[in-house]
């Protein structure tokens, strides 16, 4: 299969127009530019529209806009121009309108710098705007994904009528790495609730008000239980050597990435580790924490934060494992070397033994 | 002798309106609009307790301005002769 | 009764009865007199004149309109406070046949959304906006908008509105007429019948222009809002005559309807068998890569480090493309941002036989140095055994190591002397395959091929790996080990 070397934020672009997306409405923020660029190059060659917004406020209700008329729409941005977009997200979701937004992360708080982080993970995840929602939020590890996740995004977004996020950070964002793209490009498809300016979709109406409680209560419900439908039939993660691991390490992105080079180093010493990886952060994959949790001694978690997945890992926990966490933060990205030091200290911490060591015993 | 003072009396109006006392808020806006004082607001309340406006049965020329003073979309009917003449009685 | 016919009666566009609402169906939820109420009759009436009520979206925003869709039979997106151009753009734009309008109010339009509106007739979006102005927050219960009279009290104005506190009332027509792109824009008056008439009209017009294809319209309503003023409806339309009309002169402050032709229809969509090369993903822009890997196990960990300009990031790429059409993983991680302008640049390439865990790179066996700061930052970080590039004639003594194999020259200058300092990166590359033959030279030369788009250039290039090979041929045999 051909494939071509290509940057995190220009597969998602190209992914997204062969998954059907022919709007993209932004505003441009580092690290995630290129996929406001590259969608000015390629989405009029398309058919699509590509915009670039006054602020992303105005993006994401470009995106409403165009979800509400019944078209696969995405926009992009980056931690400051995501907490702007907060607001929309929330009238999204109450509206239940399908749409993709990729979240490239860079530091913060406030203007912070540019390079990777992961704190954008509880403004995503948790939500940052108002009343009872969430956003299905998947996380790439690879350029591949990248491409592979943003097809299925517009997937679940339609199927769960609801906004989807690609949250990667800055250097899966501008990595380059070789990607196969999807090999038939998909129809834009008809969405039978669309406002759609046709005799038929005359009587349909997008809208998040529900004035009686009661029936505010009943929407509420509804979107619960869709909810609860994609935790139960949505949740992905990849398991690296977990089989024996005495040790589970968890991280996603590019940290997951420096996690499987941390899992070979200590393997080749004899320590039983291996990675959980959530492909989505939401649904989280709890049952399969509580699944490792019976054999496991310990968990450690590794993100480019202070610890924000770290609180989405103890509530699955609930007390069964202890877990240890290492972050660093402000665009630093810890070597492999690094995280295996730390690994190491709380395995030696909590009494885990390196292989041969058993070996010995018996 | 009669017959004459009848003619004069049912001058045949132009136009005639209908009101929905369901629909009207009783705010006088057409009232005030209409010159030849064809509405008027009923001293009785409709059920949420306004003074609907009503036609006062006869006088109205068929401008149809009530109907664009009136806030509310289906308040007001304007009817419009369509015969020249009325037929003798 | 048969002798008469309907002049007037309730719009098409409206739904007969209003089943969207909890209680009072029959009615709307406008106060008594409010102007509300008789522009949605305007605007239902335009609608219907014009038999676009099948292909209309009407837009509503919060303000005492955001329950328009209780009444018009027409497509309803309803949206949050001053967002309405935004969703008006795109609805527009993903159904170019419909005809979208605007309906919003002054705390909307010409406070919270002021971005949002500006730049949507700035962008002379074909939309039509209708600008309800009463210079009051009516759902919110009278607090001050943009509007408000210089001296009038609201809820949050209480000792009235200050010039120095709250600044001037806001002309939004007068705003937008600055622009170019507008098409349309008039302000009328809810102050008598006669000003309902033209604004009627007005509101038939803005419509007209969407239907005929021309740019941005904008009809600003002063209107009554007798609750909030605390007056009766006959009262509040005097204001509107005798002090809003004053403040906000009614009249066309654009109409480029005459002048301005039809926009230009999109092009035609491509069909998806189209797509892929109109994407770049045809054969010309990918690697068909060999279904088996090389056989001896490689792991090229390759920093590339300069400074900006050098081409640093770039004969990465070339790195990265060479491998992958070797059939090898690859990975190529930059460092990015403001360093990639002036300052310092590096890349972490990656080559491998297996899948890449890490695309990080913080033991390189290979490093690229283009110049002196890159060499010190990263020489200790090589691994034992390795390879150090350094673009100069000689090593400064504390970046001496004898573990690895140093290959020195200044192939800047070597570049020079082909012909353009810029290829000194691609003459470094040819001393490096020549040194430790990472992949083969049709490799490289494909993935040059692939990475160089002018002729012109790929030929310097071209020559500049040669030059490259040629020089490391002499170093390495005298300097390595
Ligand atoms: C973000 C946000 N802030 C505040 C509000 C509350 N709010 C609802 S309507 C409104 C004012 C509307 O005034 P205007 O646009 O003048 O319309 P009117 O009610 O006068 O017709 C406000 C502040 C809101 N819905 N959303
Ligand atoms: S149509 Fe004219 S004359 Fe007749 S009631 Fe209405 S305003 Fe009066
Ligand atoms: S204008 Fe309409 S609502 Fe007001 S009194 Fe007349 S009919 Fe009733
Ligand atoms: S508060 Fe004012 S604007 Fe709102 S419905 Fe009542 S009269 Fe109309």
């Amino acid at each position: 299969m051909p494939k071509q070397l290509i940057k995190g934020n220009e597969a998602i672009v190209k992914s997204a127009i062969l998954a059907g997306c022919r709007a993209f409405y932004g505003y441009p923020i580092t690290p995630a530019s290129e996929l406001a660029e590259a969608a000015a190059k390629y989405m009029p060659l398309a058919g699509g529209t590509f915009l670039q917004a006054e602020s992303e406020t105005a993006s994401i209700y470009m995106l409403f806009g165009a979800a509400a008329a019944g078209v696969r729409a995405m926009t992009a941005s980056s931690g400051p121009g995501i907490s702007l977009m907060q607001e929309g997200l929330s009238y999204l979701a109450g509206a239940e309108l399908p749409c993709v937004i990729a979240d490239i992360m860079r530091g913060g708080p406030g203007l912070g710098n540019i390079a990777p982080e992961q704190g954008d993970y509880n403004q995503v995840v948790k939500g940052g705007g108002h009343g009872c929602y969430h956003t299905i939020v998947l996380a790439p590890d690879s350029v591949q994904e990248m491409a592979d996740l943003t097809a299925l995004a517009f997937d679940l977004a339609d199927a769960y009528r609801n906004p989807v996020f690609v949250l990667a950070d800055g250097a899966i964002g501008q990595m380059m790495e070789p990607v196969e793209f999807m090999a038939r490009p998909v129809e834009p498809r008809h969405m039978p609730w669309a406002v759609e300016a046709t005799p038929e979709t005359r009587k349909n109406l997008v809208t998040s008000i529900y004035l009686e409680p009661d029936n505010l209560e009943a929407h509420i419900r509804k979107l619960e239980a869709k909810y609860r439908r994609c935790e139960r039939e949505e949740v992905r993660f990849e398991e690296y050597q977990t089989g024996d691991a005495e040790v589970v390490l968890m991280g996603y992105g590019i940290t997951a990435r420096i996690l499987k080079a941390v899992v070979e180093q200590l393997r080749a010493t004899g320590l039983r580790v291996g990675l959980l990886r959530p492909i989505t952060l939401y649904p989280f994959p709890v049952a399969a924490v509580q699944r490792l949790a019976r054999s496991a001694k310990l968990f450690g978690v590794v993100e480019l934060s202070t610890g924000q997945m770290l609180d989405d890992v103890r509530l699955a926990l609930n007390g069964a494992r202890p877990v240890e966490f290492y972050g660093r933060a402000g665009g630093n990205v810890p070597p492999a070397e690094e995280v295996a030091r730390f690994v190491r200290r709380i395995a030696r911490q909590y009494g885990v033994a390196v292989a041969e060591e058993e070996l010995a015993h018996v | 002798m009669e017959g004459t003072h009848m003619a004069t009396q049912i001058k045949p109006d132009r136009g005639m309106v209908e009101v929905n006392q369901e629909e009207c808020k009783g705010c006088g806006l057409c009232v005030d609009v209409c010159t030849p004082k064809a509405l008027q607001l009923s001293t009785g309340l409709n059920r949420y307790g306004y003074h609907p406006a009503e036609y006062a049965g006869h006088g109205c020329n068929g401008c149809g301005l009530c109907f664009y003073a009136c806030p509310e979309p289906g308040a007001i009917t304007v009817y419009k002769r369509t015969l020249a003449e009325p037929v003798a009685a | 009764m048969s002798e008469f016919s309907v002049l007037q009666q309730k719009a098409e566009s409206f739904y007969p009865n209003y089943g969207r609402k909890a209680e009072l169906q029959h009615q709307t939820h406008y106060c008594p007199g409010c102007g509300h109420g008789i522009i949605s009759k305007l605007l239902a009436r335009a609608i219907d004149e014009l038999g676009i009520q099948d292909r209309t979206i009407l837009v509503n925003p919060v303000g005492c309109s955001v329950f328009g869709y209780y009444y018009f039979d027409v497509g309803n997106i309803q949206s949050a406070h001053g967002r309405a151009p935004a969703v008006a753009t795109a609805a527009k734009r993903a159904r170019p046949h419909s005809v979208v309008v605007s309906y919003q109010g002054d705390g909307d339009l010409a406070a919270i959304g002021t971005a949002e509106i500006l730049h949507a007739a700035n962008r002379g979006e074909p939309i039509t906006v209708i600008f309800v102005n009463n210079a009051i927050y009516g759902m919110t219960g009278g607090q001050l908008a943009p509007t408000t009279p210089v001296g009038a009290k609201s809820t949050t104005t209480p000792y009235g509105r200050s010039i120095f506190n709250e600044g001037y009332p806001l002309h939004v027509c007068e705003t937008l007429a600055s622009l170019e792109a507008p098409v349309y824009l008039e302000r009328v008056a809810i102050g008598n019948i006669k000003g309902i008439l033209q604004a009627g009209k007005a509101i038939r017009r803005g419509l007209e222009n969407q239907v005929n294809g021309l740019g941005f319209s904008l009809i600003e309503v002063l209107s009554p809002c007798p609750t909030i003023w605390k007056t009766t409806p006959q009262d509040a339309q005097k204001r509107i005559r005798e002090e809003l009309s004053k403040i906000y002169p009614v009249g066309v402050f654009r109409d480029l309807t005459g002048d301005r032709g039809a926009r230009p229809a999109a092009l035609p969509a491509p069909t998806l068998n189209e797509l892929p090369a109109l994407l770049e993903l045809d054969a010309a822009h990918t690697f068909e890569t060999p279904d088996r890997r090389p056989t001896q196990a490689v792991d090229w960990r390759i920093k590339v480090a300069g400074f900006g300009g050098q081409g640093v990031l770039m004969l990465g790429e070339v790195l990265a493309e060479a491998g992958l059409a070797a059939g090898l993983d690859v990975s190529w991680l930059p460092s990015y941002g403001p360093e990639m302008r002036s300052g310092t640049s590096n890349c972490h390439v990656r080559l491998a036989t297996h899948a890449i865990d890490s695309p990080l790179i913080s033991r390189p066996n290979v490093l690229l140095a283009l110049n002196e700061p890159s060499l010190r930052k990263f020489v200790h970080t090589v691994e034992p055994g390795g390879w150090v590039l350094y673009n100069a004639d000689t090593l400064p003594p504390d970046c001496r190591r004898d573990d690895v194999n140093f290959v020195t020259d200044s192939f800047t200058k070597i570049a020079d002397g082909i012909g353009d300092t810029r290829v000194g990166n691609i003459v470094m590359l040819g001393a490096l395959m020549e040194a430790a033959h990472l992949v083969g030279d049709e490799q490289v030369d494909a993935a040059l091929a692939h990475t160089v788009k002018s002729a012109r250039w790929l030929e310097f290039d071209r020559k500049a790996l040669v030059a490259g090979k040629l020089a490391a041929r002499r170093i390495v045999q005298g300097v390595v080990q």
